[in-house]
């Protein structure tokens, strides 16, 4: 039977692994948090820090919306209700069509702050 | 004893003075501060919030009868400076958040303000009214029509003494010239204009000018898909009325001069720190954009401030910063989890003292670091309802890294990230600071012996 790939193969301690996994961590913080990361989510983008959260901040305050599409989606649904968002109201996607009921309140505040109070 | 000229660290001891806010247990997202200025004069201190609310606090005179209080801020006005709206052609919610105020010198009785969102500038006229006309012919005192049949004689309105009103009102509004999202507003030294900075754009506009702005700097690609960096602060000189800088998400700033050319897409200077290869990483870039550029009040020097750091340069030297300043660089080692919660992005704002001898910006857990530029010296400070006893003395505090945690340390495991303190200011020539704290504005202001 063959030994499983691993055993006996070994010439460092695991003990001193772990030291330098430490030490390299110590001189260099942030390489170790990268590490952290990636292996959390192996595809994030190959362009940190570039297009992909500078588009997000252009964007922020997207919202979308076909009246369209609304109408559409009315007429076919008839009487029937139109299925609303899920608990995350600020993703609009698929099939999914924006009500009334699914936009956030918009209230402005008419209330003083409390800063004044 | 002139402020800022002694040895700072040694002598002056912070005390809590006032804090305005309510303490409650779930916080209302409107109530949150968004942004806290001082007049020229500090007299008067103003902050806007999440709400579009602005409020401004008035200096009481001081008393001959309490010495050794300092004259406090009371409510002097508020008003709803802008309210949310939704732009249909582009699918776009506006935020009502007021991103910036900013103040104009005192020419007249009255004040006078700039607040902004997202979009849209207003300059508004803050004035006092306390008389009003008494003795009307056509009206009584109520305001109701008299019958003209019945007046048979004619008076003269006079001026009668009436409580204080202050009332607010928008003088002029700067709309519809920014695609994206205003991030700073700056007044010109001239008085007559200011500038308006988005991510990708600048606009300078004339206070009396509504319906058109010129156009400074633009650095939007013709392909958006080439874009790597954007305009993040943005501030004219204060006394070079054809000078200004603005700071970019890649961690440099560029110093522009109005005479050179009309679209000033040519910086005069352009201040970057080389980068050391060995030391980059994921995180790099994001950590090193500027959340906000500050000139000294002597114009020689401006301020940056990155995620972990306070930057010093000298105008005149562009390879480096002078003076660098670890605002909490253990929080390098827990970068990962900032990423993920979003925290690495938090814009944190950073302000002179009236002698540009101290500098100050906030952190997590309601604490804020001021460092002496003399002494080299620095101190950690925290905004906590605990502390807030009339005149009660700050204890400085301290953050432990690892290992053995001392009594009155905090461990940064243990920091509240969730208490971040973004938008401080510093009265312009006294040792007053107000410090905001999510929906909590803290007065602080030295130990007067």
């Amino acid at each position: 039977m063959a030994a499983p790939l691993g055993t006996g193969t070994r010439t460092e301690e695991p003990g001193q692994e772990k030291q330098d996994a430490q030490e390299k961590a110590i001189a260099h913080p942030e390489r170790a948090e990268e590490a952290k990361l990636k292996a959390k989510y192996p595809n994030l983008g190959q362009k940190p820090g570039g297009s992909d959260f500078l588009m997000k901040r252009l964007q922020k305050g997207q919202k979308y919306f076909d009246s369209g599409d609304y109408n559409m989606a009315k007429a076919k649904m008839k009487n029937k209700q139109l299925p609303s968002a899920g608990p995350d109201k600020n993703l609009v996607t698929g099939d999914h069509i924006p009500t009334p009921q699914d936009l956030p309140q918009r209230k402005s505040s008419l209330v003083t702050s409390k800063l004044a109070g | 004893m002139i402020p800022g000229f002694e040895n700072f660290m040694q002598d002056v001891l912070w005390c809590f003075s006032q804090v305005k806010g309510t303490i409650d247990i779930g916080v209302t997202e409107a109530d949150i501060i968004s942004t806290v200025e001082f007049n020229h004069t500090g007299e008067l201190l103003a902050t806007g919030d999440k709400g579009g609310r602005v409020v401004i606090f008035q200096r009481e005179q001081e008393s001959k009868n309490q010495p050794h209080r300092r004259g406090e801020y009371n409510v002097y006005s508020t008003f709803q400076s802008h309210e949310p709206e939704f732009d249909y052609l582009k699918s776009l919610e506006i935020e009502e958040k007021i991103n910036k105020i900013r103040w104009l010198p005192q020419q007249n009785a009255a004040y006078f303000l700039l607040s902004t969102n997202d979009k849209t500038v207003k300059l508004w006229k803050v004035s006092e009214r306390d008389k009003r006309p008494e003795g009307y012919n056509l009206k009584d005192e109520d305001g109701r029509l008299r019958d003209p049949s019945m007046i048979t004689t004619l008076r003269v309105p006079v001026l009668r003494p009436m409580d204080l009103m202050v009332e607010a009102t928008p003088r002029r509004v700067f709309a519809n010239a920014h695609t994206y999202h205003i991030n700073s507003i700056s007044v010109n030294s001239d008085y007559e204009t200011y500038m308006s900075a988005d991510d990708l754009r600048i606009n300078l506009w004339n206070f009396e000018i509504t319906n058109q702005s010129f156009n400074i700097v633009d650095i939007k690609p013709a392909n958006m898909e080439e874009l790597t960096e954007v305009i993040t602060a943005a501030e004219f000189h204060p006394h070079h009325c054809n000078t200004f800088v603005y700071s970019s998400s890649k961690g440099t700033i560029r110093l522009c001069d109005m005479r050179t050319s009309a679209l000033c897409d040519r910086h005069a200077k352009f201040f970057e720190e080389p980068e050391d290869p060995s030391n980059r990483s994921f995180f790099s870039e994001i950590i090193s954009s500027i959340s906000d550029v500050k000139f000294s009040h002597s114009g020689r020097y401006i301020m940056t401030r990155d995620y972990l750091t306070v930057k010093v340069w000298d105008l005149n030297m562009e390879n480096r910063p002078i003076e660098t300043y670890q605002v909490h660089d253990y929080l390098r080692s827990k970068l990962c989890s900032l990423y993920e919660n979003d925290c690495i992005f938090d814009k944190f704002e950073c302000v002179w003292n009236g002698s540009d001898s101290v500098i100050m910006t906030g952190s997590y857990n309601n604490f804020f670091r001021m460092f002496d530029r003399n002494t080299k010296r620095d101190v950690t400070l925290e905004a906590s309802r605990e502390n807030s006893k009339p005149r009660a003395i700050l204890k400085p505090r301290k953050v432990c890294v690892g290992g053995k945690r001392r009594k009155d340390e905090i461990s940064v495991d243990s920091l509240d990230f969730s208490k971040k303190i973004l938008h401080t200011a510093w009265h312009p020539s006294e040792n007053i600071i107000a410090v905001a704290a999510t929906n909590n504005l803290y007065i602080f202001q030295d130990k007067v012996n």
